[in-house]
Order: C-alpha cells, then sequence, then structure tokens
C-alpha cells in the first residue's frame, strides 16, 4: 500500500464507515439531548443565583461568590471524576451522563451568573430609583425594568460562555456515556481502525461550526451598548 | 454512613500524606504542560489574528475557517484524534506531542479570536494617524495596534489562560501522567476518594487568585461601558 | 392642609452630615421652589420625602401618612408621589405608553385596557399623544422628560417631586418641560420643586426655600427671597445668580 492508501484506507474506511455510522448518530443525539440539559439548568441556577443576590444578603452573598469561584476554578473533568470515580465512596453512584450533566451544568451556573450579574449592576441605578419611586417593589423592578436590560446586555458573553461549555460534553465519553465522542471510541477499539474517530470529528463539526458562527452573529449583532 | 466514615473517604489525612509524592510529581507536569501550551496557543493565536487583518482574501478566508473549526471540535476529540487516532497510519505521536499539537489547534485560534476582536477594535484613526507620520505596516501594528488591542482583550485573554491551564487536565485522558491523572492512580489504589478532592483542591489553591483578578477586571470593563 | 410635613429631617452618609434638621411644610396645591448652592442637600431632601434615601431622623408624613413608620406600605404611599430625575430615567426597552403604564398595571392593578386608557390620557397632558408607541431612544430630551412627567402623574399622585428636571436639557428643549409643569400647577397639583429656572420660580411658586449647607436658610415668597433677601449666603447666592 502506499503511503496515501493508507492514509485513506485508516481515516475514510467506506466499510467501517457504513458499519458504525448508525452509533455515531446515536451519539449525535444523546451529545444534543445531553447539551440541552445543561443548557437549560445551568442557565436557571445562575441567573436564579444573581437574582437572590440581588437581595445583597451578606452571608448568602459571600457563599454565592465562593460557589462561583470554586466552578470556575476547578477544571470539568475534575468535578466529573470526582461524582463519577469519588462519589460512590460515600455509597452513591451515579450514571455518567447525570454526572457530566451535573458537573457541566455547575459550570455553567458558575459563568452565567457572574455574566448575569455583571448584567444587573451595569443598569443604572435610576433605573432602580425610577421604577421605586413609582410604587414598584423591589422584585417587581427586578422583572419588569431591570433583569429586561440585563438579560439584553448579557446575551454576547453568555452565548459565547454557553458554546464553550456546551463543548465540554465531549468528556462525558470519559465516564462511559456513548455520546459522539464516546461512540467513536467504541467503534475505534472494536474495528481496530480509526475512521469512527473522523465521523466523530465531523459530527461535531456538523454541531459546533453552524453555533460558532452563529456566536460570532450574535457578538456583532447585540454588541454591548445600551 | 457515618460523618467519620464520610471524613475517612473524602478527607482522609493518612491517604494525603501518602498519596501525595504522586500528586506533586503530576502537580509539576500539569505546571510544565501549561508553560508549554500557554505561550504555543499564545504564538498560533498571534498569528491567525495577523493573518486575519491581511487584505488578501486567499489568506484572509482560510485563517478565518482555520479559526472556526478548531473553535467548534472539542479539544478531547483533537487530542484523541491524534494519540489514538493517527498512530493507525504508522506516525507514532507521543502523549506530550499529542497535547502540543492538540493544543497549539485549539488554543491557539481561541486566542486568535480575542486577539482578532483587539486589533478591531482599536480605531482606524490610529493605523491612519500611524501611517501618515511614515511609519510602516509592520511598525504600525507593531507599536501602535497591538499594544492598544492586547490592553482592550487583556480580561478575555487573561479568562482564556485560565481555561487553558484548567483544560490540561484533559491530558489525563490519553495516559499523561498530570494531577488529575495521578489523583485517578492514588484513587484506584487506596479505593479512596481522597486524592481526587486533593487535587481539586490543588487547582483550586492554584487557581482561585487568578478568578479573583478575572471577576475584578471584568467589573471594571462593565462598569466602563455603562 | 399640609400635604408634606418634614421636620427635623437628619441625614448622615456615613461622617458625612448631609441634612442638618431640616423642616419642609408644603400646603395643598402650592408649588415650592428649593434653591441653594450644589452639594447643599436639596436633592437629598427630595429623596427622603419618598424614602429612597431613609433618613437618619426627624418625620415625614405625607398626605396623612407616616413615611417613616414601619409598618407603612412603602410602595403604596409611593403611588401618592411622583418624582422626576434630572436624567429621566426612562425605560429604554419600553415604549412611552410602556413606561407610563408599568406602574399602572403592576402597582394599581389595572388591566391593560384601563392602563393603557388612563396611560393614553396622561400622555396627552404633557401634549405627547402621537408619541406612544416610541421608545426613549427615539425621543427628543425634552419629549423624554415629559413622558417621564407622564409617568408619574398617570397614577394620581398627590403631590410631585421634580429634582433638576430641566438640567439636563440643550436651552431651547426646557420650554416644553416647563411649559408642562405649569400646566400641572394650574390643574392644581401639589408640587415641589429643585432648579436653577429663577424665571420660572418668580412666574409660578408660591414659596422659595433657600437652603444651604444641608439647613434651610430662609423661605418666603419669591418677592421676598429674591427681592429682599434677609441672610448674607441668600443675597451672595442670588446675587450670583442674578449675574448669569
Ligand atoms: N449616596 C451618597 N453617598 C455619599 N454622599 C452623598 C450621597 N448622595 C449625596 N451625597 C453628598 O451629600 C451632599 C448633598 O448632596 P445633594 O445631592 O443632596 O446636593 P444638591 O443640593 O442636590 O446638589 P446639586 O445642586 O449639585 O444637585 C453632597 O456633599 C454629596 O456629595
Ligand atoms: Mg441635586
Amino acid at each position: 500500500m502506499t503511503n496515501w492508501e493508507r492514509f485513506v484506507d485508516s481515516f475514510f474506511n467506506a466499510r467501517v464507515a457504513v458499519e458504525y455510522f448508525p452509533k455515531i448518530v446515536e451519539g449525535f443525539w444523546l451529545t444534543i439531548v445531553l447539551a440541552a440539559c445543561i443548557i437549560v439548568t445551568g442557565l436557571a441556577a445562575g441567573l436564579l443565583l444573581a437574582v437572590v443576590r440581588a437581595f445583597a444578603i451578606r452571608p448568602l452573598n459571600l457563599l454565592i461568590i465562593f460557589v462561583v469561584d470554586l466552578f470556575r476554578a476547578l477544571p470539568p473533568l475534575v468535578i466529573i471524576a470526582l461524582l463519577y470515580f469519588g462519589l460512590p465512596a460515600a455509597g452513591l453512584s451515579m450514571d455518567g451522563f447525570v454526572c457530566a450533566w451535573i458537573a457541566l451544568a455547575a459550570v455553567l451556573m458558575a459563568f452565567s451568573e457572574e455574566i448575569f450579574w455583571a448584567g444587573i449592576t451595569a443598569v443604572p441605578k435610576g433605573q432602580w430609583e425610577a421604577a421605586r419611586s413609582t410604587g414598584l417593589g423591589f422584585l417587581q423592578t427586578l422583572g419588569y425594568v431591570v433583569l429586561p436590560q440585563a438579560l439584553r446586555m448579557t446575551i454576547p458573553p453568555l452565548t459565547n460562555r454557553t458554546i464553550a461549555i456546551t463543548k465540554g460534553t465531549a468528556l462525558a465519553s470519559v465516564v462511559a456515556v456513548p455520546d459522539i465522542l464516546g461512540a467513536a471510541n467504541a467503534g475505534v477499539s472494536f474495528s481496530f481502525n480509526p475512521t469512527p474517530l473522523t465521523m466523530g470529528a465531523a459530527a461535531y463539526l456538523v454541531l459546533f461550526l453552524p453555533v460558532v458562527i452563529f456566536g460570532r452573529w450574535v457578538e456583532t449583532r447585540f454588541a454591548w451598548k445600551r | 454512613m457515618t460523618w467519620d466514615d464520610f471524613v475517612l473517604a473524602f478527607f482522609s489525612w493518612q491517604i494525603v500524606s501518602e498519596a501525595w509524592p504522586i500528586l506533586w510529581d503530576g502537580l509539576q507536569r500539569t505546571i510544565l504542560m501549561s508553560i508549554m501550551v500557554v505561550p504555543l496557543g499564545f504564538i498560533g493565536g498571534t498569528i491567525l489574528a495577523l493573518l486575519s487583518t491581511v487584505h488578501n482574501p486567499w489568506i484572509r478566508w482560510p485563517a478565518a475557517v482555520w479559526t472556526d473549526v478548531f473553535r467548534a471540535l472539542p479539544p478531547l476529540v483533537l487530542l484523541i484524534f491524534l494519540y489514538a487516532g493517527v498512530p493507525f497510519t504508522g506516525l507514532e505521536i507521543s502523549a506530550w506531542g499529542a497535547v502540543a499539537i492538540g493544543f497549539f489547534l485549539n488554543t491557539g485560534s481561541y486566542y486568535g479570536e480575542i486577539l482578532r476582536a483587539g486589533i478591531e477594535s482599536v480605531p482606524r484613526g490610529q493605523q491612519e494617524a500611524a501611517r501618515s507620520t511614515g511609519l510602516t505596516r509592520w511598525q504600525t501594528m507593531q507599536y501602535i495596534v497591538l499594544p492598544q488591542a492586547f490592553r482592550n482583550v487583556l480580561p478575555d485573554l487573561i479568562s482564556n489562560t485560565l481555561e487553558v491551564v484548567k483544560l490540561t487536565s484533559i491530558a489525563s485522558v490519553v495516559a499523561l501522567p498530570e494531577l488529575l491523572f495521578q489523583a485517578r492512580q492514588a484513587q484506584s489504589v487506596t479505593y479512596n476518594a481522597t486524592p481526587i478532592v486533593a487535587a481539586a483542591v490543588i487547582y483550586f489553591i492554584l487557581l482561585w487568585p487568578m478568578v479573583r483578578v478575572l471577576s475584578r477586571l471584568e467589573n471594571k470593563a462593565l462598569a466602563s461601558r455603562r | 392642609m399640609a400635604i408634606v410635613e418634614a421636620t427635623g429631617i437628619h441625614k448622615h452618609f456615613g461622617a458625612l452630615h448631609v441634612l442638618k434638621g431640616v423642616d419642609l411644610v408644603v400646603e395643598e396645591k402650592q408649588l415650592v421652589f428649593v434653591i441653594g448652592p450644589s452639594g447643599s442637600g436639596k436633592s437629598t431632601l427630595l429623596r427622603c420625602l419618598n424614602r429612597l434615601e431613609e433618613p437618619s431622623g426627624g418625620a415625614i408624613v405625607v398626605d396623612g401618612v407616616d413615611m417613616l413608620s414601619p409598618r407603612t406600605d412603602i410602595n403604596k404611599a409611593r403611588q401618592r408621589i411622583g418624582m422626576v430625575f434630572q436624567s429621566f430615567n426612562l425605560y429604554p426597552h419600553m415604549t412611552a405608553l410602556g413606561n407610563v403604564t408599568l406602574a399602572l398595571r403592576k402597582v394599581l392593578g389595572l388591566g391593560r385596557a384601563e392602563a393603557e386608557k388612563r396611560g393614553q390620557a396622561a400622555l396627552d397632558r404633557v401634549h405627547l399623544a402621537d408619541r406612544a408607541g416610541h421608545f426613549p431612544g427615539q425621543l427628543s430630551g425634552g419629549q423624554q422628560q415629559r413622558v417621564a412627567i407622564a409617568r408619574a402623574i398617570a397614577l394620581e399622585p398627590r403631590v410631585m417631586l421634580f429634582d433638576e428636571p430641566t438640567s439636563a436639557l440643550d436651552p431651547e428643549l426646557v420650554g416644553g418641560v416647563l411649559e408642562a409643569m405649569r400646566e400641572l400647577r394650574q390643574d392644581g397639583m401639589t408640587m415641589v420643586v429643585v432648579s436653577h429656572e429663577m424665571a420660572f420660580a418668580r412666574a409660578a411658586a408660591d414659596r422659595v426655600v433657600f437652603m444651604a449647607d444641608g439647613a434651610v436658610v430662609e423661605s418666603g415668597t419669591p418677592d421676598e427671597v429674591f427681592g429682599n433677601p434677609q441672610h448674607e449666603r441668600t443675597k451672595a447666592f442670588i446675587g450670583q445668580i442674578g449675574r448669569h
């Protein structure tokens, strides 16, 4: 075999590709489901923490800041390992999918809380005062006046951060989740041919390339200004 | 499970002192890896950012596509592709080699995107003023544009550097014995979660100052955008 | 009948003693004009009246409601005290009508149709009925300030507080806002106005209060305070203003 033939036979082997295509597709959907779970819970938790922080209850806020710092400082894979390999020592065994979900949602929660909070503090004080002077309560002011303005400001950084963290779903393969990468890895070891990895990489590009381009568009469309 | 059992399983001093040599070994390698991949990514990023300013579309567009492709591909996929896929062609790549190439491609694209935004944030008038005093294109870049660009995106650069250091933990997947890998080893030998907790604590102590600094910088940047 | 009765108001910002026992009484349908040098505490006094600032001491009764009592529902009390700010503070993500109707719906609990009817009427009173669908960013500064006035009067307050409502405006836009205020007064609104528009004070004020260093130095009719000031500080201040 020439080098070129060998290369094609390794990475673009049609027989292997056909055989493992269904597995990769299953992994593709699993990756999407995992990503959706992470995005919904992570962003909701982040927003909730930011709103709680607005109440300015000092001990609570210090706790929030600590939790946020913690999940910004820890590598996601370390958190996943802690949940998946560590927690069973406490008699708590969780599925790899759940571990990856919780870990990455916690990371997204931390980053999004920072961003939401930054957005809330960026809304001028006069907005609070105007609303309060008309008799709106604290939560009403937050909900109707401050958050709508804050959310708009936070769209670009939030989009980019969400995309970055969502790509971390590939880490789930480390804890035996048959997502795209997990399915590709399994395919490689069964077929002894790296073509499933090529397909896996292609699947990630199909999934994330539009998202990355969308993030770029959002960046210019909603640039930080009021 | 009693409280004492819990402490024994997750926070055992005994285990920490036994596992410390191997953890320390891993920590050194994590630091070494960070010192290697951050400059590597930075160099790659600077090249990409400079290419994106070139007028010739045959240079600018491939640079943009390259950036987006490697931003869309999860770094773990890239790493496994290099480490487990490429050897099938007969080309052996060591774990260190795979990390170096993978991080150069992935991290370089992120730094590149940040620096490109930095360059674009410098008003055109700056370049025109510099060129009108007789500076060459390259001198203008070097003395006028790049210094301002770096300063404008400093928080993003630091933030990305933090992410890169955290990302080195994925090298454990390709059996490079860095901190997380060694912690996992120690955990499987001792049947105790303490080594992973210890690794998490080490990461936190190492990276927390950076997270704090970032939080400050981000808030400042936000305040000035009001 | 006094609508506003503030007695012995003190306010500290940390070590800074900003209000040093200020008394202010505003009778129904009166327009009281507050003047004084920068930093004398005019804004702070106004903001204490609806408790945007928490006074450190004293008593405030507005329309018979003890503003400082812990039993008072402050959000309810604030409905009766309209406030207009120097920087308008319109909600940028809502139309003019949206700005006016938000509190009508969420504080008074009116339905959408009823709120919009009252909102339109309020905008009409400041001659901006035709701008109801515009966002603040599409309005001139003067129009924005008039929307802010409409936002306050839509709640049918018993008293209106104005903190330098025209200071952020280009000179040619000041007239429209003052006109709206004049009409409000003619309709019998009780008003407290902090402003540097001395001509307006002479023409429209029932009483002028001069403040300096966190205390009321003197007060009286516009003719008394402007024409025959009793205190040195008042004379100096009036003299300075007059030279402009
Ligand atoms: N939130 C605050 N914290 C600390 N000091 C404050 C605060 N608000 C006002 N001050 C201080 O209180 C004093 C009175 O301020 P105030 O805004 O009431 O003055 P003013 O008479 O309205 O002045 P101007 O004509 O400039 O608006 C000033 O010295 C000001 O610096
Ligand atoms: Mg003032």
